[in-house]
């Protein structure tokens, strides 16, 4: 993989720049199962996706992240509450909020180029203007090499790029990314980082990135939004003032984003024992008594 | 494939294994059949089987005979029938119980109470309730392949991962392109290992239907398909006949097997991947 090549392969130029547009979710909540067996996943939870950002939501594993993306995908709606997009509330899932999932979803029995050019089929759209594309993202992503490929003979970070693109072609207004790169090596993670973030830079679209991950989280935000443990909610939003165009290099040594860490982490920290004591006394005062000795 | 493909092939280490262990086995078995003959001492089981060599001379025999050939051509026919019938009807049946909530209800609990009666206890009552004895080792035929098939689509496409579904909605696609670009490819695996499996049974079933029922409408003559080679070979007391008879089937079914397993690689390229 080699992934600074990429920037100076570019055949042509293709917009992807998009409109301005805003996800706002107000007071939205969420349970699965009925009766004694109801369990509250999001609760009371408000937020913003602003325009032309990067927010980056993080929070303890298993506090309820995904089930956040169902409701802004609109795969599944909130029980109360309202989502809307530019102020219209979302109804359904539609191609203006792509969503990249955990795991790969590029679908196993179509090549990397079928791949790309899934959204485009599927609406009718095979025509010149969208192979031109395919191309062009084909190119962009460095996978030209591998069009005629299966996603299984892609390394993991092909296939994330490959679905980068799958989903780029469609012209999205925001694109969603649940743990994009989780299962990814270190080196390749990083490299993904890099990457991701020059996409980012270049358009400027609205991207909404949820992970566990601190340092991806500050090396890719503009804003960070930290969740609680389940029933979740927004506890806080930190603003990420590091100046663009940002590099791994650059980030290990900034002041400004270890300060940032820091705080990060005291919350998450205090998210993450709530959540592993899971109520129990013995293992609240354990991880007091151990939290006390560590502090 | 290149002939120096196909010759590296023959003699590849794996085939020269299989060679070696089919001589071997060849070889035991004459020794023991002969085992009176040669050592005055008959060898518990194996003593009482035909030897091999006289077998391959039975069999000599036979390959002129035009009436051995039509029993292989009417058991083909009959699996082959049978098969194709499960597959038209069982493939859209899968994919319906899967897709579609209410149809599943209907059809499911019927299917399983049906499921777990085996092919050859149909036998008398297809023989009662179909006009012709063709038609009734057809339709025992097909019983062996169809559940077999249904169960394997309905499990495979109901086990799609949801994300697949969710990434084709998202991105614009129809109720009709998901699932003809995504459920249905996403299920061609599992009719691929269906329908191999659903084809083992139907030789399992047709030759015990044609013993059963007598070789069906051109019953009585040899040419009432393999199995009925075998049942009449029994009777007439030509036994290396029977061995003759079971090793076409084997090499019948494996046949069978092998142009199934080819059909599927090319249906399923992406497998091939892995």
């Amino acid at each position: 993989m080699n992934t600074t090549t990429q920037d100076s392969v570019k055949p042509k130029t293709a917009s992807f720049a998009q409109a301005s547009s805003e996800i706002v979710a107000t007071n939205i909540s969420k349970s699965y199962g009925a009766g004694p067996f109801a369990k509250q996943v999001v609760d009371n939870c408000s937020f913003t996706i602003e325009s032309n950002k990067l927010t980056v939501m993080i929070g303890p594993s298993g506090c309820g992240k995904s089930t956040l993306i169902q409701l802004i995908a609109g795969f599944e709606s909130p029980d109360s509450g309202t989502i809307t997009m530019n102020g219209n509330p979302i109804t359904g899932p539609g191609k203006d909020r792509l969503v990249l999932f955990q795991e790969s979803a590029l679908f196993p029995w179509m090549t990397t180029y079928d791949n790309i050019m899934y959204g485009p089929r599927a609406r009718g759209e095979d025509n010149a203007e969208s192979v031109e594309l395919a191309e062009f993202l084909l190119a962009k992503v460095g996978l030209e090499a591998f069009r005629d490929k299966y996603p299984q003979q892609l390394s993991g970070g092909m296939q994330r790029r490959a679905e980068l693109a799958r989903a780029m072609i469609n012209k999205p207004e925001v694109m969603i990314l649940d743990e994009p790169f989780r299962g990814l090596d270190n080196m390749s993670k990083e490299l993904m980082w890099e990457y991701y973030a020059a996409l980012y830079e270049e358009d400027k679209n609205t991207n909404f990135f949820v992970t566990t991950d601190i340092d991806e989280a500050i090396f890719l935000a503009d804003r960070l939004l930290i969740m609680t443990n389940l029933p979740t909610n927004c506890r806080s939003v930190i603003e990420i003032d590091i100046p663009r165009p940002r590099r791994i290099d650059d980030i290990g040594n900034n002041a400004r984003a270890n300060d940032i860490k820091k705080e990060v982490m005291t919350l998450l920290h205090e998210e993450a024992m709530k959540s592993f004591s899971g109520g129990s006394k013995a293992a609240a005062d354990f991880l007091d008594a151990y939290s006390k000795r560590a502090g | 494939m290149s002939v120096s493909n196909f010759s590296d092939k023959l003699f590849s280490k794996a085939a020269m294994r299989g060679i070696f262990a089919i001589v071997v086995f060849v070889l035991i078995w004459e020794v023991g059949a002969r085992s009176e003959q040669w050592f005055g001492y008959r060898f518990p089981f194996i003593g009482l089987v035909p030897p091999p060599t006289d077998v391959f001379v039975s069999w000599g025999g036979l390959i002129a005979d035009p009436s051995y050939w039509q029993s292989w051509y009417m058991s083909f026919l009959r699996v082959f029938g049978g098969f194709a019938a499960a597959m038209v009807i069982g493939i859209p049946m899968g994919l319906l119980m899967a897709v579609n909530k209410a149809s599943y209800g209907i059809i499911f609990p019927s299917f399983e109470v049906l499921r777990p009666i085996p092919p050859l206890a149909w036998v008398p009552a297809s023989i009662i309730f179909w006009p012709t004895q063709e038609l009734s080792i057809a339709f025992v035929t097909f019983l062996g392949a169809f559940y077999t098939i249904v169960i394997n689509v309905l499990g495979g496409a109901k086990s799609i991962n949801k994300q697949f579904l969710q990434a084709a909605q998202s991105m614009g696609a129809s109720q009709w392109d998901i699932f003809r670009r995504i459920v249905l490819p996403a299920t061609l695996p599992s009719i691929v290992v269906g329908s191999a499996v659903g084809m083992g049974i139907t030789w399992e079933v047709v030759v015990a239907a044609e013993m059963i029922s007598g070789g069906g409408s051109s019953g009585g003559g040899a040419g009432g398909g393999l199995g009925f080679f075998i049942w009449s070979s029994y009777v007439g007391g030509s036994y290396e006949q029977i061995i003759v008879g079971m090793i076409s089937i084997g090499i019948a079914g494996y046949i069978s097997s092998e142009l199934l397993r080819q059909l599927g690689g090319l249906l399923t390229p992406w497998l091939k991947t892995r």
